[in-house]
């Protein structure tokens, strides 16, 4: 047997492990693109009733005497906050359903609405005074989260009663009951009440953390780069501070929690539940991830460039912001919005710090009591109320929609600059 | 001087004789002068005693095998070498009788007048415009931009390149061909006005056309500038320099004349490189 037959004996071996190799690869990639769609499909499904509301319409009667007001004078800021607004809509349910009389029946029919809905006919009417003493305004209220529920997805649960669902049942006769696009989910802050919970002041919060988180690691991540790979004398001191870097990348998010309670909190005293101490609890956290991907992409950098800049008789200091950083741009962005990325997305410290609180106004700076978009999750998800699951998904959604486009923008700004080079 | 004499005694000295250096390694009027230089790389010694003296507006060839030094040689001269942690050099090395390693020394002055070449093109990723003005710019050789402008201009046409890309000054210079390239890195060197230009292999890169016009540079160049070039082509060292000097492991071997040394080398590890026997 000469050697091209042995060859050709084992050639048949060598493609099929090849043949094989792939095969387990597709079937890798294939699973995990499965329980990715799986998760999304999942999500998805279950946020969509979150992004509409149930409203009924009701007439509100808002002639002096059922505002109580007297018809000689204007009515002024403290007549106005004096009307009995729970009672004009409680008047208006009952003026659809005549034949309600019993007080027990009466109690479920003003369960229809949510109770928020005296809250938009006290809002309507302060911005509008020149309906008082007119006809009766027809308005769209939200109705309550159980009917919400059962009128979207059409199943009975033992939340919504009997009567009540003859009750719905007579609405969607008259055409008083429609859904609608739920804007308030983004334009309000958190409720007790699942129809009137909204995202805006996670998405706020989220926003100032993760400011105070980009100004604070990125220019330090950056420096603290440049310093080691480019200026560091090659010494153990060195050595060791690099060593704990690379172990801090791999400390569990919590403990920096910790840290940031005892060291911010308890020590500098800054406020509890603060954009701002979320934010600097968060550096901490992503500066390992800044710092060692800008390290290497500063490393990256071909030294025949950095020899080029020196042989011109540039300062190193020259050398490494003139002609080293630019060429490592692409990587350091690319690190930092990583690091973002995954700020945006992290929880468990945020929790040690008091950003878990409910919160119902949007914070208006880095002081303000917050939370973040994360947490929020984790708050509803623990919430009993059924409406609370839509809502839920929904805002991971919105958080993978914001991380999407995070590394959306890593990848094209590594693009941008790789194209400038 | 001692150096110099004891080699004249004997004209082909015996092989893995690195006891001196064979030839004029010495002379009057130095723009360089090496004398008794050892260069570390922490524990490995890569330079051994060498002295050697190069002159004003003259091109020196640095030739010899692979790893023998040479390129470690022309490094010490701008101290480019002290961009590596642990290399170490002593010895007495000048630049017109100034102390090169001497603490007041400043490197960054030092490469303003002794400039680099680098064996492979590398221009900055910049317009072909930035880069010729950044070693001015740095430095505030210009007053003004059209001082600039006019540097940028004299220094590409020195270069002999200024035809070719006059209509495209704010192209990036990395979209230039191999040859172009390294006569905008050398264009880039003038522009500096340097007194001396280290060249390390500058077109071993290149193809047989772009080399021939570096190598007419090169001989232009003499007129305004020292030069040093380290070269893996005889051919090359024969023809664009006045001197050539020898390395092998370490050691500066023979030193001499151009056409002395590739005509009549005294000694014979010169001898088996120049006609081909290793290297």
């Amino acid at each position: 047997m000469n050697n091209t037959e042995i060859v050709k004996q084992g050639l048949k071996k060598r493609y099929a492990r090849e043949k094989r190799f792939q095969l387990y690869g597709k079937l890798a990639v294939l699973s995990g693109f499965v329980f990715l769609v799986i998760l999304l499909f999942d999500i998805t499904s279950k946020a969509w009733p979150a992004f509409s509301v149930t409203e009924i319409l009701l007439e509100i009667p808002v002639d002096h005497e059922s505002l109580g007001l007297s018809k000689d004078s204007e009515p002024n800021e403290e007549a106005l906050s004096g009307i009995n607004y729970a009672g004009l809509v409680k008047q208006a349910i009952r003026n659809v359903f005549p034949e309600v009389t019993k007080r027990q029946q009466k109690k479920l029919l003003y369960r229809l609405v949510s109770s928020g809905a005296e809250f938009e006919i006290k809002q309507m009417m302060g911005e509008n005074t020149d309906l008082i003493g007119g006809e009766p305004v027809s308005v769209w209220v939200k109705a309550d989260d159980d009917i919400d529920t059962y009128y979207k997805l059409e199943t009975v649960t033992s939340r919504v009663k009997g009567e009540q669902v003859r009750f719905i049942e007579k609405l969607k006769a008259e055409g008083r009951i429609q859904t609608s696009f739920n804007i308030d989910f983004f334009t309000t802050s958190d409720s007790r009440e699942p129809e009137q919970a909204g995202i805006r002041g996670a998405l706020v919060g989220s926003f100032w953390t993760l400011l105070v988180t980009l100004l604070v690691s990125l220019p330090v991540g950056i420096a603290a780069a440049i310093y080691l790979e480019e200026f560091a004398p090659q010494n153990k001191i060195t050595d060791f501070v690099e060593i704990n870097i690379n172990n801090l990348a791999a400390v569990p998010s919590i403990v920096f929690g910790l840290l940031g309670l005892a060291v911010f909190i308890s020590f500098f005293g800054l406020p509890r539940s603060a954009p701002l101490v979320g934010g600097l609890v968060l550096s901490l956290m992503t500066l390992p991830t800044i710092i060692i991907s800008s390290r290497a992409a500063i490393k990256s950098v071909p030294p025949s460039l950095k020899e080029a800049a020196l042989g011109l008789g540039a300062s190193h200091m020259q050398t490494v912001f003139h002609h080293v950083l630019p060429q490592a741009m692409p990587g350091v962005l690319t690190g930092a919005i990583i690091g973002m990325a995954q700020a945006l997305g992290e929880t468990a410290p945020l929790l040690m710090i008091g950003m878990v609180a409910f919160i119902v106004d949007v914070p208006g700076g880095i002081f303000d009591s917050a939370t973040v978009l994360p947490v929020q999750i984790f708050l509803w998800s623990d919430s009993p109320e059924r409406a609370f699951t839509a809502l839920t998904a929904a805002t991971i959604l919105v958080l993978l929609a914001f991380l999407t486009l995070m590394n959306a923008l890593a990848i094209f700004l590594r693009n941008y600059f790789e194209k400038k080079r | 001087m001692q150096q110099g004499l004891t080699s004249e005694a004997g004209s082909v000295a015996g092989l893995n004789n690195f006891e001196a250096t064979i030839g004029e390694n010495l002379i009057d009027d130095a723009k360089i002068s090496v004398r008794h230089a050892d260069v570390f790389y922490g524990e490995k010694q890569a330079i051994f005693d060498t002295s050697l003296d190069i002159g004003r507006n003259q091109v020196i060839a640095l030739i010899g095998p692979s790893g023998c030094g040479k390129s470690t040689f022309l490094r010490t001269l701008n101290r480019m070498n002290d961009t590596i942690a642990d290399c170490r050099v002593s010895g007495s090395l000048t630049l017109d009788g100034e102390d090169i390693y001497d603490k007041k020394m400043d490197p960054v002055l030092l490469r303003a007048r002794v400039g680099m070449v680098f064996q492979k093109p590398n221009p900055f990723p910049k317009s072909i415009y930035d880069n010729v003005a950044y070693g001015p710019r740095i430095h505030g050789l210009a007053r003004s931009n059209a001082e600039l402008d006019e540097i940028v201009i004299t220094s590409l046409e020195k270069a002999g390149l200024f035809e070719e890309v006059k209509d495209r000054l704010t192209a990036p210079g990395t979209s230039l061909s191999g040859g172009q390239q390294q006569r905008l890195c050398i264009a880039r060197t003038i522009a500096v006005s340097p007194e001396v230009i280290l060249m390390d292999e500058p077109a071993s890169a290149l193809d047989p056309i772009a080399t021939a016009i570096i190598e007419e540079l090169i001989d232009e160049l003499r007129e305004n500038f020292t030069i040093a070039i380290v070269t893996h082509s005889m051919q090359q060292a024969a023809r664009v320099s006045q001197r050539t000097a020898y390395f092998h492991l370490g050691h500066l071997v023979e030193v001499g004349e151009t056409s002395r040394i590739f005509t009549n080398p005294r000694h014979q590890m010169t001898e088996n490189y120049i006609t081909g026997k290793f290297g």
